[in-house]
């Protein structure tokens, strides 16, 4: 059955996913289908597939399978990566009680180069994560810089950092690049964190509810002005910072924005507040009138 | 007998600039005294690089500016701006 259109992710919500590389949804997942799936994973009744199935044909009879069906995650993931993605792999991750040390800061697999197609994973949190508890922490806005896996663990913090504070049935949804690491557990029980990564099987273009896109994008305005970030417009979705970003690259997370709005929307002449136009300028290619 | 130990710590900073605002920072402690992990705090121990060395820390590397390699002008990885300074603390 066709999912219902609100349940897709709307235009800001997919700006704010290319801005900060994530999103959150808070005590989206009922507490008893929380339960039931921490009793399977306690049991080990979490299986995986073979890396490439797709995901409908997953955790049939689990409660896993009746979390992802769910129309709010079934809104997510289509937006994202379109109907019925490829199951990539799962991770139980587990945070032991009174731990000495966070784990390194990293991106997941290997570096992704060149390709603006991604892949999202879900995390999803069954249990309450009090601070002490750590939480998984990620750094918004890192998912375009080209680095591999743990070559970042010797940052230890950054200012604007997120970590993943949240009540019983949080799911976040992330781009497949972004930095994050599993915080120290300072209590006495386990931490538990049910991770998938999804593969998209369709050319990820207008995917989400587009209803609103053409008005929320805007045209150009004028630059440096009260007028130029006043708006929660696309545009100025994409073009706000991270506080841990540093001055001039931080101008260019911008560009890689822009790049991926350009893919997500076809439309290769969008553009934040004329950083790309301006640069995209070459008279001497024009035909003279 | 008392020993001389190193405490390190990494100010990643907002441009070449020591003085300018830190954006993130890493710190190790050699005199065992501390365990500092990642994602331990919100707050960055000082405020700019040139705060660090008003508090006795000397500074040990200056990060070294690169131009872009010839297509990688857009691309972004590391932060570049990674400065070190090392204090030594008689335990």
């Amino acid at each position: 059955m066709a999912l219902d259109k609100k349940y897709l992710l709307t235009t800001r919500q997919m700006a704010t996913f290319v801005a900060k590389g994530f999103l959150r949804f808070d005590d989206v997942v009922p507490a008893e289908l929380n339960e039931r799936i921490m009793r399977e994973i306690d049991a080990g009744g979490v299986k995986a597939s073979r890396a490439a199935t797709p995901l409908s044909q997953c955790y049939a009879g689990t409660a896993v399978k009746e979390m992802l069906d769910m129309p709010e995650v079934q809104g997510m993931i289509q937006s994202l990566v379109g109907p019925d993605p490829l199951f990539d792999h799962q991770a139980v991750h587990v945070r032991q009680p009174n731990e000495a040390a966070a784990q390194g800061m990293h991106g997941d697999s290997i570096i992704d180069t060149s390709r603006q197609a991604f892949d999202v994973q879900l995390m999803y949190f069954p249990h309450d994560v009090p601070l002490e508890m750590g939480g998984t922490l990620v750094v918004p806005g890192s998912q375009y810089r080209r680095i591999n896996e743990s070559d970042i663990a010797r940052y230890q913090n950054f200012i604007g950092q997120v970590p993943i504070v949240c009540k019983a049935g949080t799911l976040l949804v992330l781009h497949h690049g972004i930095w994050h690491c599993g915080r120290r557990n300072q209590t006495d029980k386990m931490r538990y964190m049910f991770k998938i990564r999804l593969n998209p099987r369709v050319r990820q273009l207008r995917l989400w509810n587009t209803e609103d896109l053409e008005q929320a994008q805007g045209g150009f305005k004028p630059l440096f002005t009260r007028e130029t970030y006043v708006t929660d417009d696309i545009q100025s979705i994409l073009e706000r910072q991270e506080p841990w970003f540093e001055n001039a690259t931080g101008r260019l997370e911008i560009v890689n924005r822009i790049k991926m709005w350009r893919f997500l929307t076809g439309d290769d002449h969008f553009d934040a507040h004329y950083w790309l136009t301006r640069i995209e300028n070459e008279p001497q290619n024009l035909e003279l009138a | 007998m008392s020993q001389k130990k190193q405490q390190v710590l990494v100010l990643y900073l907002a441009n070449s600039a020591l003085d300018s605002p830190v954006k993130g920072w890493s710190v190790y402690d050699g005199t065992g005294r501390s365990r500092p992990t990642t994602g331990d705090g919100d707050v960055p121990p000082y405020q700019t690089g040139l705060d660090a060395l008003l508090d006795g820390w000397r500074v040990i590397q200056f990060p070294q500016l690169i131009p872009p390699y010839p297509n990688m002008e857009y691309t972004t990885s590391f932060q570049q701006y990674e400065f070190i300074f090392e204090r030594i603390l008689e335990v």
